[in-house]
Formats: structure tokens, sequence, C-alpha cells
């Protein structure tokens, strides 16, 4: 029997191809997606937001941060160069800028505001991120990070207006003073950021810093909900936030 | 050929180096891992039964985890309902190491004979070792 050269090359094309079907129907077959629900003891809601009282504030106090980082695992690497941070103090000047002006009350200028990450409506990092590390949850806009996704490019380093991500330059675990048994550590490699204490909402616990402050200056509840302390006092208060005019959206207000 | 003692004396190094982990194992074979589950939790279970059935861990307890990775970080479901109704809150170091507690003769006796090295430890913490 004669055969064409096409002829027979399509018949070895079409061999070649059945090599691929096995692994392509297991592929499809093993899709293995198992029963999962919600905790029923979480806290949710449409919108987090978090409502920051500066005047509250007093000065030297560190106990969100220190609440946070401890609860977060999150290291000291005692150099600001490595430095990674979740919620920390930024002089009036820099987390406001433009809303200085030369005759501004000197103490105010360099007086610090307790910072992190604003879970912005339209968050730049999410938008950077090449691997979709970072994503904002569409039902009640936290802004996550899958840090097993994060490849370290610092793409959302650079595109978060608000300084709230963090590089781990090194191997954190080493610089974690008391580790925290209930939360990972991240690794080499991986950016980290303010999760608004994620796991601590799963589990119907206010977030960290808002637990630890004894003077009431963070106030954490669910925008959406007319009833919730946050729109409360955003209803009796006059507030502003950081670089809206970005259009990020951010969802952390300052009561002025 | 030129420089032809060079070039099959580098050959016969190079095959020498190539096979040295068969010339040094001798053909024995190694030994299959020992899989241990005495720990103090399991032991006082009544029915000593993972989430799902031994068949079903032994093989695909990376999908279930791996699915555990999606449902909390992603979808922000923490609890994992298994094939039997029971209710499990989804956590490697909380859940899966609770019961098996010695990691060290459970997972890492399995993943060294078999080469496999997961990621998992360089950031989820090892009961006991968070002293550290």
């Amino acid at each position: 029997m004669r055969r064409d050269r096409r002829a027979f090359l399509k018949i070895a094309g079409l061999s070649l191809m059945s090599f691929g079907m096995r692994p392509l129907s297991d592929a499809l077959a093993s899709n293995y997606r198992p029963e999962v629900v919600r905790a029923p003891e979480a806290l949710v809601a449409k919108r987090w937001a978090m409502v920051v009282n500066p005047k509250k504030c007093t000065d030297r106090c560190q106990d969100c941060i220190s609440a946070c980082h401890q609860v977060h695992n999150v290291p000291d690497f005692g150099n600001p160069k490595d430095e990674v941070k979740w919620i920390w103090n930024e002089p009036f000047r820099d987390a406001f800028p433009g809303q200085e002006y030369r005759y501004i009350e000197k103490g105010l200028r360099e007086r610090p505001v307790i910072v992190l990450c604003n879970h912005c409506e339209n968050p730049p990092c999410v938008r950077v991120c090449p691997t979709k590390a970072t994503f904002r949850r569409e039902e009640d806009g936290i802004v996550m990070m899958d840090y097993h996704r994060c490849i370290g490019c610092r793409f959302c380093v650079a595109g978060c207006p608000y300084g709230a991500r963090s590089m781990n330059f090194r191997d954190p675990r080493p610089f974690v003073k008391t580790i925290n048994p209930d939360f990972p550590t991240r690794t080499k490699g991986v950016v980290e950021k303010c999760n608004f204490c994620e796991e601590r909402l799963a589990r119907g616990i206010l977030p960290a810093c808002v637990m630890a402050c004894k003077a009431g200056a963070l106030v954490f509840g669910d925008l959406e909900n007319p009833e919730s302390p946050v729109r409360d006092l955003l209803r009796k208060h006059f507030a502003i936030r950081r670089k809206a005019e970005l259009g990020t959206g951010p969802q952390v207000y300052y009561i002025v | 050929m030129y420089d032809r003692g060079k070039i099959i004396s580098g050959l016969a190094v190079f095959f020498a180096l190539a096979t040295l982990p068969f010339w040094v194992s001798g053909g024995k074979s190694v030994p299959p891992p020992e899989i241990k589950t005495d720990t103090s939790v399991i032991r006082q279970l009544k029915v000593k039964r993972c989430l799902e059935p031994t068949s079903f861990m032994k093989v695909r307890h990376m999908e279930l985890i791996i699915s555990w990775r999606q449902a909390v970080v992603r979808d922000g479901q923490r609890i994992y309902v298994a094939s039997d109704g029971r209710q499990y809150r989804m956590s490697l170091s909380g859940t899966c190491l609770n019961c098996h507690s010695n990691k060290s003769k459970f997972c890492d006796s399995c993943h060294t004979y078999a080469g496999v090295k997961p990621a998992c430890w360089s950031c989820h913490i090892i009961p006991g070792e968070a002293e550290g």
C-alpha cells in the first residue's frame, strides 16, 4: 500500500496527539473540590474600614504596633533599610503630604500619625501584581496577600502610594522575637503587609491593634452598615484620608 | 582524534562520577519509609481515622492541603466538611500537626524517601518549635 508523505504526517501527528489524551483527561477529572464552609463565629461585613482618631493617640505609645507585630510574627531586623512593618508611626508631614502649610503649628508637622494599609477600594498593588498574589476580597474589601504566590518582584511595593508594603530581604524567622504559633511567619523573598486581621475576623475577634489601643483611638467596623461604630464616628466628625486624590479609595479615615 | 588520552580519561571520570550513587549503594535497595502514628493525640482517639480514609489521605493529601490553602487564603472559608460530615478547621499547623505532632517521623520519613521537599515549613510553624 502506497501512502504519500502528507497522509503519513497526518497519521503521525494524530498518533502523537493521542499521548496527550491521558494527561488531559486526568487533569480534567481530578478537579478536586471538597466541601468547605465559613466558620459560624466569623465577623462579616460588606466593607471593613477603620477610623483613627489621632488626637487620642498619646506620645510614644506603641501598644497597637507591638500588638500587631507580635500577633503576626512581624520580624524586627533592627535596621531601617530592611524594616518590615504592618502598622507604624509616620510624621504628619509624610502621612499627609499636601496637607501641611508654611505656618502650620510646629509640633504638628512632626507629630506621629498611626498609619497602616488602607485596604483601598481601587488598590494599585493589586493592579500591578503579576501573579495575583495580592487581591481584593470582593465580599468585604480586604486587600489580601497570598504569600504562597508572591514571587518577590516588588511591583506592589512600588505601586503602593502609602509605603504599606515591606519586602523580606532576608529570612525573617530568626528575627521574630516571640513566635505566635497560630500565625505563619513569612519567608525570604516575599512582600508582606497588614491584612486587617482577616484571620482574627474569621474567628470572631476584632483586629489586634484595635483591641490593644486603650485610648480608643482606633475604631473598626462595617462601612456599609449605618449602625456600625465607624459610620457613627464619620457622622459626628469630619475625617480625611491619606492621598485620597490619587483615586485609590483608601478605607482608613482620620478624624481631624 | 586529537587529545585522545585527555578526552577518554575525562569521559571515564565523568562516567564514574555520574554512576557513583549506584556503586556506593552496591545494588542494595533502600528500606521503605516507616510511618509512625503513635502520638499522644492519636492514641487518645477512639476511632483511629484521619479526616478522610487512609487510602485517600495516602494518595491525595497534597491535593487536600492545596484545596485548603485555596479555601482559606483566597475564598475566606475556614471549615472543612469531611466526606462523613465531620467538620474541621483548616489549618496545617493547628489541625494536621495537632494529631501528627511527630512531623519528623510522619511527614518527613516519607518525603525524605521520595525526595519531596515541600516548602510548607519555611513559613508555617511546627508546633513545639515555636519557642526556638
